[in-house]
C-alpha cells in the first residue's frame, strides 16, 4: 500500500493577498522525496503549512493508499479534520527553532509522542525506546541529554528532525531542514530521508533553496512562482535554464556532472 | 493506516547497550527532579512552622509542632495564637505562594514570554482598581458580609481583565507578542485609573487604599483560605493534566500544534486558570507581585522545563518564598508588622540571585 497525497484547487489567503493561488497538484506518491522550491515569497512555507493543517486553506488535500488491485482505498480529506487526528498522519518540521527552552534533547523527542492524546497508547518505555532509536538513526545519540539551548544551530535542527521523525507520519513536511547544517550534515539528512522515504514508503515534501541538492535527493521537484506551480516533474524536466531565467531571474546553466546529477551554474542575475 | 513500521534500525534489534546506558541517564534525571520537588516541599514545611513561630510573642518550633499535632495539649493562649493568630496566616503565605507561582509558570509558557506573571500583565492592577472603587466610591455587592465586599470587587476586576486578555487571544491573527502588549497596556490603564480615583479620594480612603495595594497577610481568615484553597484544589489537576502539552508548546508554537496539540484551547483554558488563581489571591491578600515572575525562573533553574516538574516546583518554590516573606515581614522591624509586598522582592531577589550565579559556575 502506498500513499498518495493529492491537491486540488488549493488557496490560501491572507487578509485579501491570495499566497497560494488555487493550486492543483499531481498525486504526490509515497516512496520518494518531493522537492518544493522557488523564489522568496514565493509562498512554499505557507504551502507546507496549508498542508500540515496549521493555517486555514479552501480546496481539498485528500490522502490515499493504492493498493495492489484497487485504485485508491480510503481517501482522507485532511483539510477537514481537527488537528489532533490530522497529526496522526502528518508532520511539519518548522523552520523555526526554539530559543531558551531547558530541555535536553532527550526530553523533546519524548514530548513529541507524549503530548498528543492520539498518542496516549504508548507506555512511557515504549515511547523511550522510540525515541532514542530516532536519536540513534540521527546520529545523535551522544547528544540526548544535553540541553538543546547548548547545541549549536545544525545540532539544533537534528534535533527538531527527530521530534518530527520520532511520531512517524505517513507525510512528512521539512521547511529549509538544510539550511543551518555544514556539507557533511546536509548530506546526511538528505542521504536518510531518502532512505526513511523510501523503506518505509512514507510522502516526503521538503523545501530546499540549493537547487544542486534537490536534483540530487528529490525525484520530484516543484517549482513555486507567487503561490503558483511554475514547473513540476522530474529534475530534468523541472529545472531548466528557462525556469531559472522566468522564476529565478538569473541566466544559468544546467548541466550533468560526471556522475550525471545535475548541477546548475548561475552565470548572472537578469 | 500508517505503512507497519519496521524498527528503525533494523541491524539492532536486541536492546543496544547505549539505548539501556541513555535509559538509565534518564531514570536518573527524573528522579533527582522528583527529590528536588520533594526537597522543595521540605523546605515549604519548615519554612512554615518557622513562620507560626514567628511573632511578638515567639513560641519554640516544638511547641508549634506538637500544638499543630494535639491542640488540646496547649495552654489556652497558646492555642489562640496558634490556631486563631499564626496558621490562617501562614497557611495563606503558603497558598498565595502556590496560586501565584502556579500563574505565573502558566503564563510564562503560554505567552511563551519569560517576563509574563499575573502582575506584569495588569491582572494586579485591574484587582487594585476594583479594591479602589470598592473603598472609595463606597460602592458594595448584594447579600455579601462586609469584610468581603473588597475582594469581590478585586477579584470581578482581575477576573475581568484576563478575561479581556482572552478575547484578545481568541481574535484571529493575534500573536502571542501582541497579547503581551496589550496586558502591558492593561497595566497602565488600570494604574492610570487607580490614580485617579486615589486622587478624589478622602484621606482616610486613600491610606486604605494604599495599605491594600502593599499586599499583606493580616486579613487572612480561615473562610478565605478556605476558599483560596478550594480554587487551587480544584486548578491543579487540570494544570498537572496539561503538563506534556506545556512541555510541547515550549518548542514553539506550530511545532507543537503538528504535535497535535490545539494551542489555542490549551491556551484558552490555561488563561481561565490564571484568571481564577490570580484574581483570587490578590483579592484576599491585595498586589504581590514578585512570586508569579520569579518562582517559575526558580524551577526552571531546578528541574528545568518538563511541564510534570516544573509546575509543581513552580508552586511549591512560590509556597517556600512567600511563607519566607511572611517570616521576614515580623522580623525585619522588631515588634512591627511590615506588608508581605514589601517583603517578598527583599526575600526573593538574594535566592534568586544565588541561583543564577551558582547555575552560571556551573555550566
Amino acid at each position: 500500500m502506498v500513499p498518495h497525497l493529492t491537491i486540488e484547487g488549493l488557496s490560501v489567503v491572507y487578509g485579501k493577498r491570495p499566497i497560494i493561488d488555487n493550486l492543483t497538484l499531481p498525486p504526490v506518491a509515497g516512496g520518494g522525496v518531493t522537492a518544493l522550491i522557488g523564489p522568496n515569497a514565493a509562498g512554499k512555507t505557507t504551502l507546507l503549512r496549508a498542508l500540515a493543517g496549521l493555517v486555514p486553506a479552501r480546496g481539498s488535500v485528500r490522502l490515499g493508499h493504492i493498493g495492489p488491485t484497487a485504485p485508491i482505498v480510503h481517501p482522507i480529506e485532511l483539510t477537514r479534520l481537527p488537528i489532533s487526528q490530522h497529526a496522526r498522519h502528518v508532520t511539519y518540521m518548522p523552520q523555526a527553532l526554539p530559543q531558551r527552552v531547558a530541555l535536553t534533547v532527550f526530553e523533546a523527542t519524548l514530548s513529541a509522542l507524549m503530548s498528543a492524546r492520539s498518542d496516549r497508547v504508548l507506555s512511557q518505555t515504549q515511547a523511550q525506546a522510540r525515541a532514542l532509536e530516532v536519536l540513534e538513526r540521527l546520529g545523535i545519540l551522544d547528544l540526548s541529554r544535553r540541553g538543546l539551548d547548548e547545541l549549536s544551530g545544525g545540532q539544533r535542527q537534528l534535533a527538531s528532525l527527530a521530534q518530527s521523525l520520532v511520531r512517524e507520519p505517513t507525510v512528512l513536511l521539512l521547511d529549509e531542514p538544510t539550511s543551518a547544517l555544514d556539507i557533511h550534515h546536509q548530506m546526511r539528512v538528505m542521504q536518510l530521508v531518502a532512505e526513511l522515504a523510501r523503506e518505509r514508503s512514507i510522502i516526503v515534501v521538503i523545501v530546499l533553496h540549493d537547487i544542486a541538492q534537490a536534483a540530487r535527493y528529490c525525484q520530484r521537484i516543484v517549482v513555486l512562482e507567487q503561490g503558483l506551480v511554475a514547473a513540476d516533474g522530474p529534475p530534468e524536466q523541472a529545472i531548466t535554464p528557462e525556469m531559472l531565467a522566468r522564476v529565478y531571474k538569473v541566466e544559468a546553466r544546467v548541466e550533468p556532472c560526471s556522475q550525471g546529477f545535475l548541477q546548475v551554474i548561475v552565470d548572472r542575475a537578469v | 493506516m500508517r505503512p507497519p513500521s519496521a524498527p528503525i534500525d533494523a541491524a539492532d534489534a536486541a536492546p543496544h547497550a547505549a539505548h539501556a546506558g541513555e535509559r538509565a541517564a534518564y531514570a536518573r534525571l527524573v528522579r533527582r527532579r522528583v527529590l528536588i520537588v520533594a526537597g522543595l516541599g521540605a523546605l515549604m514545611v519548615m519554612a512554615l512552622l518557622f513562620d507560626i513561630a514567628t511573632g511578638p510573642s515567639n513560641l519554640p518550633l516544638a511547641e508549634v509542632v506538637s500544638g499543630l499535632v494535639n491542640p488540646a495539649g496547649l495552654d489556652a493562649p497558646s492555642r489562640v495564637i496558634i490556631w486563631e493568630v499564626r496558621l490562617p496566616t501562614a497557611l495563606m503565605a503558603v497558598l498565595v505562594g502556590t496560586a501565584l507561582a502556579l500563574a505565573g509558570a502558566e503564563m510564562q509558557t503560554i505567552l511563551n514570554n519569560p517576563l509574563a506573571s499575573p502582575f506584569t500583565l495588569g491582572v494586579s492592577s485591574a484587582a487594585s482598581f476594583g479594591a479602589a472603587l470598592a473603598l472609595v466610591l463606597g460602592v458594595s455587592l448584594p447579600l455579601l458580609p462586609a469584610d468581603w465586599n473588597l475582594p469581590a470587587f478585586a477579584f470581578l476586576f482581575a477576573l475581568g481583565s484576563v478575561l479581556m486578555l482572552q478575547a484578545m487571544a481568541n481574535l484571529r491573527g493575534t500573536g502571542v507578542e501582541t497579547l503581551v502588549l496589550f496586558g502591558i497596556a492593561l497595566v497602565f490603564t488600570f494604574n492610570a485609573l487607580v490614580a485617579l480615583v486615589q486622587y478624589v479620594a478622602s484621606q482616610e480612603a486613600l491610606q486604605q487604599l494604599v495599605f491594600w495595594s502593599m499586599g499583606s497577610l493580616s486579613r487572612a481568615s480561615w473562610g478565605k483560605l478556605g476558599v483560596l484553597a478550594l480554587v487551587t484544589a480544584a486548578v491543579v489537576p487540570f494544570s498537572l493534566a496539561a503538563a506534556w502539552r506545556m512541555t510541547a508548546l515550549r518548542l514553539g508554537e506550530d511545532r507543537a500544534r503538528s504535535f497535535g496539540i490545539s494551542v489555542k484551547r490549551l491556551r484558552f483554558f490555561s488563561l481561565l486558570r490564571v484568571s481564577l488563581l490570580a484574581a483570587t489571591s490578590v483579592a484576599f491578600v491585595g498586589t504581590i507581585g514578585f512570586i508569579g515572575l520569579v518562582a517559575p525562573h526558580i524551577a526552571r533553574l531546578l528541574v528545568g522545563e518538563d511541564h510534570r516538574f516544573f509546575l509543581p516546583a513552580s508552586m511549591l518554590a512560590g509556597a517556600v518564598i512567600m511563607s519566607l516573606a511572611s517570616v521576614g515581614s515580623k522580623l525585619i522591624v522588631p515588634g512591627a508588622l511590615l506588608p508581605v509586598g514589601i517583603v517578598t522582592a527583599l526575600i526573593g531577589v538574594p535566592f534568586f540571585m544565588v541561583l543564577i550565579f551558582s547555575r552560571r559556575e556551573r555550566m
